[in-house]
């Protein structure tokens, strides 16, 4: 019983400094959700973290006849297409880089780590070129490409290191019953790798959906504005209208949000990319 | 992001994969159809501009007409800017800070998650919140909470007589780079808290309990036991973080577009405004080149001069 007494003031202590935390991180979201649902008149007079006075939805119309529709399909359409591509390429790639029948994979294995290295702003102004030459600058379709190849390292890796832990002993056994590699692939790597599948889905999806600097630099026009880029238009169009920039934050974010609360576990894992097995 | 860690799992899966006999037959057609998309897409849109980033930087080229050969010329400039060095040095303040911000706060509230009790489990789901917002998303936010006349910070300032609150958070050259430091630190904390609540729950049990009947005192603990128990965790998130950190670009540019004077202007915002401003491609190539060397360099140098192999050796007996 003594040794309980000593562990008291020590829980006591993190409770609190664990709380101190949490209200360091809900604060701004606390202020955000509250200040949009304010009209900007209200937002400059009230007091900004209680809720007293009138509540209103009004912004998060003003920000949907604002356009934020546009950028939310423009941002599903990106983020989706990407999990799609990065998703089925780097599984082929992984499933080849495993069964290591060429030297191809090992040599494509080491340019992946160096470019997994290299961060995105080091090629940023090539790539720029690159799009414009194709004839793809202020596309989708840039996004789309870009992104999914600059998310095939991180993708692989983690594919990589699942996959790798199947069993030698199916794969062989598989072979030597006579089944070609689309056997192989289609019985057991396919339905093995499906769990990994969703934390690659996760991370490259997160990354895809608030990224920032690529829209920056390869589109220009409304219409092809992903949600991140869109955001830092309205707040260049309405800034002083604080609720109504808010209010886009927090439809932004809410499409996470579902998924977060729906497939917490998943999402974490996602979160974590490779950090976490 | 995961760099670090991808690098030294590689490094120390294919030891083993060397071992294992090839299989038998020809796989030429499947090679060809899981090899060759991901390889295309890879070379086109990062190798090739890799290679292109360093070609540029010896070429003078606004972007129209032709570029001609420029030889050393942009890597003088590089050598005689004063906003270059200044970029370079603001860019190793951020990394130093944050590094030294973040490492201790999510060292300890990864602890204190691992932990049993029921209440740290929903701590933990909450902590996690902020990284499902946009980069975007944060900076609007905190742009809004820290307004000086409207802000929430500036409120509380007024109301409860404050008055150090009630400050021009990032209009201040002496004061933005610090807020930009923070804020930063709210956003990625996060997910080291998670990295360090995932290591600390691989630390067998039984460690804690010899530590127990030794009498070991909680410091004690935690400097002989859970400290050197964390190391392989230490080592991902301090790369991710300082490779994170160099490239910083998206609050910045939102918040403070390297302002107040040049008090926040990091590296990748003097090469954006090199290319994408001033159209000097071979320029903003010089900047781009030294950025990826420096994120090459620091990836690889952590991984190495922390012995890191030796560490994750350890670790695979243990598993």
């Amino acid at each position: 019983m003594s040794r309980r007494w000593r562990l008291r003031p020590w829980n006591a202590l993190t409770f609190v400094l664990g709380t101190g935390w949490l209200l360091v991180v809900l604060a701004p979201i606390y202020f955000m959700v509250l200040a949009s649902l304010r009209t900007q008149g209200d937002y400059l007079t009230a007091n900004p973290w209680l809720p007293t006075g009138p509540l209103t939805t009004s912004e998060y119309s003003t920000v949907f006849d604002a356009g934020l529709g546009t950028y939310l399909v423009n941002s599903l359409v990106v983020t989706a297409s990407c999990i799609v591509l990065t998703v089925a390429i780097s599984l082929g790639a992984s499933f080849r880089m495993v069964r290591r029948t060429s030297r191809a994979s090992g040599a494509f294995l080491k340019v992946l780590l160096f470019g997994l290295a290299v961060p995105i702003q080091a090629i940023i102004v090539p790539l720029y070129l690159l799009i414009d030459k194709m004839h793809l600058y202020d596309t989708l379709q840039a996004l789309i490409l870009v992104m999914s190849a600059s998310a095939i390292p991180v993708s692989v890796l983690i594919m990589l290191s699942y996959i790798r832990d199947i069993p030698r002993e199916l794969l062989d056994a598989m072979s030597i019953d006579g089944a070609n590699e689309w056997k192989v692939f289609a019985k057991l790597i396919w339905p093995l790798s499906l769990p990994v599948l969703a934390t690659v889905a996760i991370y490259d999806g997160l990354n895809v959906w608030n990224n920032f600097l690529l829209p920056l630099v390869l589109t220009q026009s409304s219409s092809v504005s992903v949600l991140p880029l869109g955001l830092y238009k309205f707040e260049g169009l309405y800034g002083i209208d604080v609720p109504a920039i808010l209010a886009a934050v927090v439809l932004s974010v809410l499409p996470l949000l579902v998924l977060y609360v729906g497939m917490r576990r998943q999402m974490v894992r996602g979160i974590g990319g490779f950090s976490i097995r | 992001m995961a760099t670090g860690e991808a690098m030294i799992t590689t490094a120390r899966r294919s030891r083993a994969a060397r071992e294992r006999p090839k299989p038998q037959g020809s796989h030429a057609l499947a090679d060809l159809i899981g090899l060759s998309p991901s390889m295309a897409l890879f070379a086109v849109f990062v190798v090739v501009p890799i290679v292109a980033a360093c070609v540029l930087s010896f070429l003078r080229w606004n972007g129209l007409g032709t570029p001609t050969w420029a030889g050393l010329a942009n890597w003088r400039t590089f050598v005689d800017d004063p906003i270059a060095h200044n970029s370079l040095e603001v860019t190793a303040k951020l990394v130093v800070l944050s590094w030294i911000v973040q490492t201790p706060i999510s060292m300890a509230l990864g602890m204190f998650v691992a932990g049993r009790q029921r209440y740290r489990a929903v701590y933990a789901a909450v902590y996690l919140l902020p990284l499902l917002l946009s980069t975007v998303g944060i900076a609007l936010v905190w742009q809004a909470v820290l307004d000086p006349e409207f802000g929430g910070l500036a409120w509380l300032g007024l109301h409860i007589h404050a008055q150090f609150l009630v400050q021009n958070w990032l209009g201040s050259g002496s004061l933005a780079l610090y807020v930009l430091v923070a804020i930063i630190a709210w956003q990625f904390i996060p997910f080291h808290t998670l990295l360090y609540q995932v290591g600390r729950r691989q630390i067998p049990q039984n460690l804690y309990e010899a530590a127990a009947l030794d009498g070991a005192s909680r410091a004690q603990t935690l400097r002989h036991v859970t400290l050197p128990q964390l190391r392989y965790t230490i080592v991902v998130s301090s790369t991710l973080m300082i490779v994170g950190s160099l490239t910083y670009f998206d609050i910045i540019y939102v918040l403070t577009g390297g302002g107040p004077g040049y008090t926040t202007r990091v590296l990748s915002l003097d090469m954006y405004q090199a290319a994408f401003l001033d159209n000097t491609f071979g320029y903003a190539s010089v900047l781009a080149v030294i950025l990826g060397v420096i994120g090459v360099v620091v990836a690889l140098g952590l991984v190495r001069f922390t012995g890191f192999s030796s560490m994750s050796s350890q670790r695979e007996g243990m598993a």
